[in-house]
């Protein structure tokens, strides 16, 4: 069994890393129930004889569990959040080891954390990952959880993800980015946004995107449906995605509910790799499948079922109906709609009691109405895994590499554009050691050019592309 | 003789277990002494203590698979894989066959070939070995084109037999194309012949004749399982006097595999259908020959939805000669056929429909190109059960299909960027391709 290390970077980032962290161990509890320290818990989790000084001793599989430890990084720079975690009931989880800190934070200016903050902390933050990727006896992959907005998780975060891919090429990379709305109150999130991206494009093998706005409107959605229930459709109040119940953590903070949905995500993508399935599909079969080229690696997730029915009378329909919402508008963590865009490819990610053959279903019935890449048109990626999510008989986690992720890049772009022209706030970033107004073209062309990448893709999707012609053989 | 059998990946060893599954409980039904002792010399050796343990090997690069299948061939009290047999890495391969071919395949490349050699030091006599694998992810593909090249150099005069599962025409992995075309490519040069199950078919007759409503992969390899023991188990030869046949491995290949350049293997077995329908079922063997004979040259590969217009085309008097035209639409022209008859009343089935040159290729006799096994011993509860195996244009088509599909993803360079990573370079993507274009081709002449 493979382990994965979660690296979390600034405020958003460590917000998140703690929703994971608690439903991680919600999920874990609840599948395993003998006290075991088993094969799926070693994939996230250490396990720590506390007593004694030279902690490890027992972390082999097969033992009791003694005291979990998180295989994480906790990186911020101010002490706000760290400190609240380690006031909170997730405090036994890490070690004061496992956390870098600093007290004056970034910012919101991408090149403090990234140059400052980098150089500042490289060897502290090697020196941890080290040691953390040391316990593990196989590292599949780092998970890197930041925001892009904010001057810590966007700068200092994708400083990180270089270290990462400098220290361990061989393992995996996957990035959950939280983009930052419209109207966020950081006026240099644009700024901070487009430098991170580069870095993103350049060095992740994957790329999780995350809408902050997609966040609240389906928490609110949720919400909504709630409290309007006709009698037939029930709505559970305390719907598994949103809702931390069951975790450790008692008081819910207004945060949360967001938070849990990609941690959510994270507990999905990992499923499969943790828990036994019929057609399993471990974390480096992700990127293997779902990146055609190398910096086409932004990859839009849906997860479904968002609320759990109170009438379970129509286990079939509702089936169905979770493929269904899987690539309907209103499901996705980016506001776009990859229906009417083009898919390079797609994963579907099943937890639960289902079968290939509802699968197989599904995808003949969905198939026909989306569009798919002249040259994978049979674009799918399944993986079964057995054990389900607490709180649902089944779910799915759809990963499409869809063109329509290019509206957020080319939103985010146009208000980089914005600032850029005015050269608004740019003597803040300029003033950084390292940090020249090159770094902003740079940044603004390496973006543009991925937008043209997937424009080029999207303009054949309406030509009729004829198949190429097949070696021949001289009879 | 002894056969070991290879699972490499999760899906070859998924499909080896119900395999010795269906093999262990065929072989110890009933009275039949000689039958089971026959089978059990040929997939299992014995314990002092009478256990039966399964010859063979199990390998895969991630662990869970395999540790699932050995708890459930001891769950089933009748055999066990041996304790010392297997062999999982952490890290699967990842979809990707250069990943299995070039870093964990020659990475584990002893241990693998030590595993096989200890299992084949445990047979009196060895018949050849069957390596079971998918084609389309990473560990069957890769690394089971790496060990079969092993094996190939470390027993250069034993039979190997790749039993290969192909995927689902969409939906399992995306790279599946690319996998299945070096795969295919490199077995090529290796194996000595290549039996194939397509995931398509087997799941149709899941669902259309066992009537399974809810279709799970245990499901679809035990069907695999059942036409694979259907062949393999003990039968008699036309010139074996009354003995089973010695070499199953080696019989199968002369008849079928006359000439390098043909040797991909398809499979029809009838009667199939659902346990709860068989107590209802009378078959009588002319029904049921007409139906296979129609079902192979028609190329279905289910007992329903036989297209009954196709008909073997009409020698001139003149000869055998049969010219571009004369191919009909449709029909499946074989270079040679195994017909395996078990059950009841075995000797009365009239064969005559199988041995009708017009099926064969001009330049084989059909005298030469079929051949029959029979015995009367039931096999897995089927009161008569036949097998076709052939080696015919059946496989054509889906061959055709997976080589254009991957040449399209090839032509834009999709996903090479995986492949060239672990040193596949686009050069060995194009030998590949021109090696299967050269079998289609050659396939297509027949």
């Amino acid at each position: 069994m493979t382990q994965s290390v979660v690296v979390q970077v600034g405020q958003c980032g460590n917000q998140v890393g703690c929703r994971f962290w608690d439903l991680a161990l919600r999920e874990h509890s609840h599948v395993n129930k003998t006290g075991i320290y088993d094969e799926a818990l070693s994939s996230f989790f250490r396990n720590v004889d506390s007593r004694r000084s030279h902690a490890g001793a027992c972390d082999v599989v097969g033992g009791r569990i003694q005291s979990l430890k998180a295989r994480a990084v906790l990186v911020d720079m101010e002490e706000g959040v760290v400190n609240e975690i380690l006031q909170g009931p997730l405090r036994e989880v890490f070690d004061s080891t496992q956390l870098i800190t600093d007290v004056s934070g970034s910012g919101n200016n991408w090149a403090v954390g990234h140059w400052t903050y980098g150089s500042a902390y490289k060897e502290v933050i090697v020196d941890q990952l080290r040691k953390t990727a040391e316990h593990c006896d196989c590292l599949q992959s780092f998970f890197l959880i930041h925001s892009m907005g904010g001057g810590t998780g966007s700068g200092l975060g994708t400083c990180v993800l270089k270290l990462l891919e400098e220290e361990f090429p061989e393992v995996c990379r996957i990035v959950a980015s939280v983009y930052p709305s419209a109207e966020d109150d950081v006026v240099t999130s644009p700024y901070n946004s487009v430098l991170a991206m580069r870095e993103l494009t350049e060095h992740a093998d994957c790329v999780l995107p995350v809408e902050n706005q997609s966040l609240v409107d389906i928490v609110n959605k949720i919400k909504h449906m709630s409290y309007s229930g006709n009698p037939g459709s029930m709505i559970k109040k305390d719907t598994a995605i949103i809702s931390g119940r069951g975790g450790v953590s008692g008081a819910q903070k207004p945060f949360d509910a967001m938070n849990n949905i990609i941690a959510n995500l994270l507990l999905n993508i990992t499923s499969s790799a943790r828990f036994e399935g019929s057609l399993n599909m471990d974390l480096n079969e992700i990127a293997m499948n779902l990146v055609p080229f190398p910096r086409l690696h932004y990859l839009v997730s849906s997860l479904t079922p968002l609320y759990t029915l109170s009438d379970v009378s129509i286990p079939t329909r509702r089936l169905d109906q979770m493929f269904t919402d899987a690539f309907s508008k209103d499901h996705q963590l980016i506001r776009a709609d990859p229906k009417h865009s083009l898919y390079l490819a797609c994963a579907l990610m099943v937890r639960g009691n289902v079968q290939v053959s509802d699968l197989r279903r599904n995808i003949e019935r969905l198939r026909p109405t989306l569009p798919f890449v002249s040259w994978n048109q049979e674009g799918w990626k399944t993986g079964l895994c057995g054990v389900p999510p607490v709180g649902h008989s089944h779910s799915l986690l759809a990963l499409a590499n869809n063109t329509c992720v290019k509206s957020t890049f080319m939103e985010l772009r146009d208000r980089f554009a914005k600032l850029y022209r005015k050269k608004a706030h740019l003597h803040h970033y300029l003033l950084v050691d390292g940090m020249e107004q090159g770094c902003f073209t740079e940044a603004s062309t390496s973006l543009s050019s991925l937008i043209e990448e997937y424009t080029q893709l999207d303009a054949t999707k309406t030509r009729m592309i004829p198949d190429p012609t097949r070696l021949n053989i001289a009879t | 003789m002894s056969i070991v059998t290879v699972q490499l990946g999760q899906c070859g060893n998924q499909v080896g277990l119900e395999f010795f599954e269906v093999i262990s409980n065929d072989a110890n039904d009933r009275q039949r002494k000689v039958y089971s002792e026959c089978t059990n010399d040929r997939f299992f050796s014995e314990t002092s203590n009478g256990d039966l343990v399964a010859r063979a090997v199990l390998i895969d690069m991630e662990p869970k698979v395999i540790s699932q299948s050995v708890a459930k061939a001891v769950k089933s009290g009748k055999w066990r894989y041996g304790e010392h047999s297997y062999f999982s890495q952490k890290q699967g391969s990842g979809n990707n066959w250069a990943n299995g071919y070039c870093v964990h395949g020659p990475r584990h490349e002893e241990l693998v070939v030590d595993l096989v050699r200890k299992e084949v030091e445990r047979c009196d006599r060895l018949a050849g070995i069957i390596a079971m694998m998918s084609v389309a992810g990473g560990t069957g593909s890769g690394v089971g084109t790496y060990a079969t090249q092993c094996l190939r150099d470390a027993y250069p005069n034993s039979f190997i037999l790749n039993h290969l599962t192909w995927p689902y025409g969409t939906g399992e992995v995306i790279v599946q194309n690319y996998n299945s075309v070096l795969t295919l490519s490199h077995l090529y040069q290796l194996s000595d012949a290549i039996l194939v199950h397509e995931n398509d078919t087997v799941h149709k007759i899941c669902a259309k004749l066992m009537n399974i409503k809810h279709i799970s992969f245990s499901d679809i390899n035990k069907v695999i399982a059942h036409q694979l023991g259907s062949v393999l188990q003990p039968a008699l030869t036309g010139d074996s006097n009354g003995v089973y046949n010695k070499n199953p491995l080696a019989e199968l290949m002369s008849g079928l595999v006359c000439h390098p350049e043909y040797k991909l293997l398809s499979l029809c077995n009838i009667p199939q259908v659902s346990s709860s329908s068989m107590v209802y079922s009378v078959f009588t063997w002319s029904g049921l020959l007409k139906h296979l004979r129609q079902m192979h040259i028609s190329n279905t590969k289910m007992e329903e939805g036989i297209d009954w217009q196709v008909r073997a085309p009409c020698l001139q008097s003149g000869g055998l000669e049969r010219t571009k035209s004369h191919r009909r639409k449709g029909f499946n022209t074989s270079l040679a056929n195994l017909l395996i008859l078990r059950g009841k009343d075995v000797y009365s089935a009239e064969i005559g429909g199988f041995q009708d040159p017009s099926l064969y290729t001009s330049w084989l006799p059909a005298v030469e190109a079929f051949s029959i096994w029979k015995t009367p011993v039931t096999f897995n509860k089927y009161e008569k059960s036949a097998t076709l195996v052939s080696n015919s244009q059946a496989l054509l088509q889906p061959l055709d299909y997976m080589v254009g599909k991957a040449w399209n993803m090839f032509a834009s360079r999709a996903y090479i960027h995986q492949y060239t990573k672990y040193g596949i370079s686009e050069e060995d993507f194009l030998d590949s391709f021109t090696s299967l274009e050269q079998v289609i081709s050659s396939y297509s002449l027949l």
